[in-house]
């Protein structure tokens, strides 16, 4: 038994430099592979709603705009980011992202609508 | 002793001493803890009633979610009990990753254990170094799988990501650092007198109680009772893997802390053998969309202990039952049993001592009239229009409020 | 009348002692954050925090006694500011000092704690109880060793005031190594008066909450937590007055400085002391007090009888 075991330890803390992350001041880096916010590409759909059905939390809807135009309504507020969306289309339309700071004081500005036009930004 | 001299306290269900909502009703007689009664329910869910609403493959986040610190606890064994009903063979590599993320999830659980016993015990440096190293594992966890606690990485059939030989180096040097850590904090634990004085002695539990009252995980085996699921009837990859089982006979918090800082160690062990001796091939085979009928019991040692999960399909994409028993509910009897006649001070560690995890234990509310015993379960109809009755006569009526609130919800 | 106003008013009473107390609460949360590792409060924290506090509402329980409720940590504050103006500062040389100050001091010291059981008794929540029995308890185990202590320093100097203890140990500065068991036995004791860990078993907030402050709100939590960090200060300098008065002779400006750096390096050891040492429980307090901390007073105490034997024959 010895009291003060981790003496040596704390005061070797007292030079170093602080463990502590700066946020957000300074941000780290998510993996590659993080899974974020999820994004469409509307050139590849092909409205099989795969994404859809296999969707834990109902959080994203295809809606059909056109003749094999398809537009996606993705809410952020229901999303689990589990990207299984990412996983079940065939066509790799769905990707997800780094991003991960998505809080918003409006509600409404957390459903994310994709265009069926891919040369319009996704609009927020 | 009369009945006066006792008093009530109630812990929970909101405490700090508590991170979730459970309510532990202590009868004092002065610091000394005459009587316990536990009472669960505050944070039901109602996951299992939602999985049957949902399918299979949706069913993995959902079950994933049951726990927060082990969730690939739940994911895996809730996959495995379906892959055992639609009898699909799991490849070699995806059965080697799943055990490499076990084990990663047993560490960054053990670790933040370890921080919250110290807290608790007001040693609060403990907690910041513990969890300062804990960073470590979950960024690798965050690597390999895309988030730092439900990890996603089970899907019906296998696993979603491949391991490459990067991240593989990334492991090993996290691995090398944890351990350099790990072997410093059994020092502290095992050295440092006010960490002796606050655990050994503390939540007592024979090992014919701990048999009695069905302990499991590290409450049981700090008490001799050598009760390893992966020893005992291996799943994943532990039939190949070469780990020995840690027992400890202190039988209080004590032993409950060496075991669980030398499992971090055997922890080390397996990651490196999973590392190296995985297999080439596949990460997946198809499982069909719809699992024939059967039904199928899983069993998978958690972080705190062993965790079952029983399914019942019936043909079609959504399963009929789904039932789960965490850890923490298992050894619950044991706490009551451990806060006999202790301190008042002692009553946060020895709950702490079975790293207990609330959350997933609701499993059932059940409703009883104040002063009688009988017991009275109501569907969910019955329940919703009894709410409704009662808030109308304390003069709420919420049928205006409920259409304000779907056609706000319809607008945005 | 004015300046004796000036004195208790600003320097060196109220306002220089509340802000002297909320800095070392900053410096003492600081280092214990570097000590962990971590990054710490803002330097402003403590007044923010303060300032916060006195914006707010007071809720005083349903059941608590309104008047005991709101009285206590008026009293605990006043007994403790009032403990400064009896401390030498520089000069060798308190405000008001008398033959028997430090008997004074002492029990004023004691006030607060006092104050905080009837605070916390009558604000009638159950952990406020349990905190407010568990205080006197405690109160009764630290309470002897730290009186010993400190009177076995005064023992030595032959007197019992503050200002002639200064001016003794200022003609023999060496005199204050034979006290240094005491100052060890002193600091231990004053962790258990502020209530820092390993002795913070009366707000021991995994167990029972907030302890006596649990039901205390606004500017009544305001006040108690600034009383604390008085106390802190407070403490400090009776520590520093009696076992390391040397350096009293020297200019107004610098002694108050010297002052000061003797203060804050004993708040530093004690945040060093409470980073490294878990919370004891109140049953094993006791006999750490009682089995370790008493002997060892005594033990000072009899060696600086027999010292002052050989030195003043």
């Amino acid at each position: 038994m010895r009291p003060g075991k981790m003496f040596g330890e704390i005061l070797c803390s007292l030079f170093k430099k602080p463990a502590t992350n700066m946020y957000p001041a300074e941000k780290l880096d998510m993996p590659k592979n993080f899974r974020g916010k999820i994004v469409f590409d509307p050139a590849k759909c092909i409205g099989c709603k795969l994404c859809m059905k296999d969707c834990p939390s109902g959080a994203i809807t295809i809606n059909k705009v056109g003749e094999k135009q398809f537009e996606a309504v993705i809410d952020l507020s229901k999303c689990i980011y589990c990207a299984q969306c990412v996983d079940s289309c065939p066509k790799k339309a769905l990707e997800a992202t780094k991003e991960v700071e998505l809080a918003q004081l409006d509600i409404k500005k957390l459903k994310v609508v994709f265009g069926a036009n891919p040369k319009s930004d996704a609009k927020e | 002793m009369r009945e006066e001299e006792k008093f009530k306290i109630p812990i929970g269900p909101q405490h700090p001493a508590l991170k979730e909502p459970e309510n532990f009703s202590l009868a004092l007689k002065g610091e000394k803890i005459m009587g316990v009664e536990i009472r669960l329910g505050y944070n039901h869910r109602g996951i299992e009633k939602a999985a049957e609403a949902r399918t299979y493959v949706q069913d993995v986040y959902l079950l994933e979610r049951v726990c927060g610190i082990c969730s690939h606890a739940h994911s895996t064994c809730f996959v495995q009990a379906v892959e055992e009903i639609a009898g699909a063979q799991v490849p070699k590599r995806a059965l080697y990753i799943r055990t490499l993320i076990a084990e990663l999830e047993r560490i960054h659980s053990h670790l933040l254990w370890l921080g919250v016993a110290g807290h608790e015990i007001g040693f609060d440096t403990l907690l910041m170094y513990t969890w300062r190293d804990r960073e470590i594992v979950m960024d690798i966890l965050a690597l390999l799988t895309g988030n730092r606690v439900n990890y996603g990485i089970n899907t019906l059939g296998g696993v979603r990501r491949d391991i490459n030989k990067e991240e593989i180096e990334t492991i090993n040097n996290g691995v090398d650092i944890l351990e350099e850590r790990t072997k410093y904090y059994i020092e502290v634990a095992t050295q440092e007198t006010t960490i002796i004085k606050r655990l050994s002695g503390v939540g007592i539990l024979s090992r014919e109680d701990a048999l009695e009252l069905d302990a499991v995980g590290p409450t049981a085996r700090a008490s001799g009772v050598k009760r390893d699921i992966r020893h005992d009837d291996p799943y994943a990859a532990y039939a190949e893997i070469d780990f020995n089982v840690i027992t400890d006979d202190h039988s209080d918090v004590y032993g409950r802390t060496v075991v669980r800082v030398k499992e971090l160690m055997e922890a080390y062990k397996i990651v490196r053998q999973c590392l190296k001796d995985m297999p080439d091939g596949p990460i997946t085979v198809k499982v069909p969309r719809k699992i024939p009928v059967g039904e199928a019991i899983s069993r998978y040692e958690a972080p705190r202990g062993e965790d079952v999960h029983f399914v019942k399909s019936n043909g079609t994409e959504y399963p009929e039952r789904v039932k789960v028993r965490a850890p923490t509910l298992a050894n619950l009897r044991a706490v009551k049993h451990m806060l006999k006649d202790r301190f008042l001070a002692d009553m946060p560690i020895v709950v702490a001592a079975i790293d207990p995890c609330f959350s997933c234990t609701d499993r059932l509310i059940s409703v009883e009239n104040n002063g009688s015993r009988d017991k009275q379960f109501l569907t969910w109809e019955a329940l919703r229009n009894y709410s409704i009755e009662w808030h109308r006569d304390k003069g709420i009526d919420f049928t205006e409020l409920n259409k304000n609130f779907r056609k706000r919800l319809g607008s945005i | 009348m004015f300046e004796s106003l000036f004195y208790i008013l600003i320097f060196p009473g109220v306002l220089f002692v509340s802000v002297f107390g909320l800095a070392a609460e900053v410096m003492d949360r600081k280092i214990y954050a570097r000590l962990q590792n971590r990054v710490g409060p803002p330097w402003f924290q403590t007044v923010a925090d303060f300032i916060k506090l006195l914006g707010k509402e007071d809720i005083v329980p349903i059941d608590a006694n309104p008047r005991m409720f709101r009285i206590a940590p008026l009293f605990a504050l006043t007994s403790a500011v009032t403990v400064f103006l009896y401390i030498p500062l520089w000069g060798a040389q308190s405000l008001f000092s008398f033959n028997g100050d430090i008997i004074m001091v002492l029990y004023l010291l004691t006030v607060p704690t006092l104050a905080f059981f009837v605070g916390g008794w009558y604000s009638t929540s159950l952990f406020a109880r349990i905190g407010s029995v568990r205080a006197v308890t405690q109160l009764f185990a630290y309470e002897v060793p730290l009186f010993m202590s400190i009177l076995a320093s005064a023992l030595l100097a032959n007197t019992w005031s503050m200002k002639e203890i200064a001016s003794f140990y200022t003609q023999h500065p060496y005199y204050c190594f034979f006290n240094i068991i005491g100052f060890a036995v002193a600091l231990v004791s004053l962790l258990g008066k502020l209530e820092k860990v390993p002795f913070d078993i009366p707000e021991a907030e995994t167990e029972i909450v907030a302890g006596i402050f649990t039901e205390y709100s606004g500017r009544l939590l305001g006040i108690l937590r600034l009383t604390i960090d008085i106390e802190m200060v407070v403490g400090s300098a009776l520590l520093a007055a009696v076992f390391f008065p040397v350096g009293m002779t020297l200019a107004p400006v610098i002694g108050f400085l010297l002052f000061i750096v003797k203060v804050l390096i004993i708040v530093a050891i004690m945040a060093l002391l409470r980073t490294v040492v878990a919370r004891l429980r109140i049953d094993q307090m006791i006999d750490f007090c009682w089995k370790y901390m008493v002997p060892m007073a005594v033990c000072q105490l009899l060696m600086n009888l027999v010292l002052k034997g050989i030195l003043f024959r």
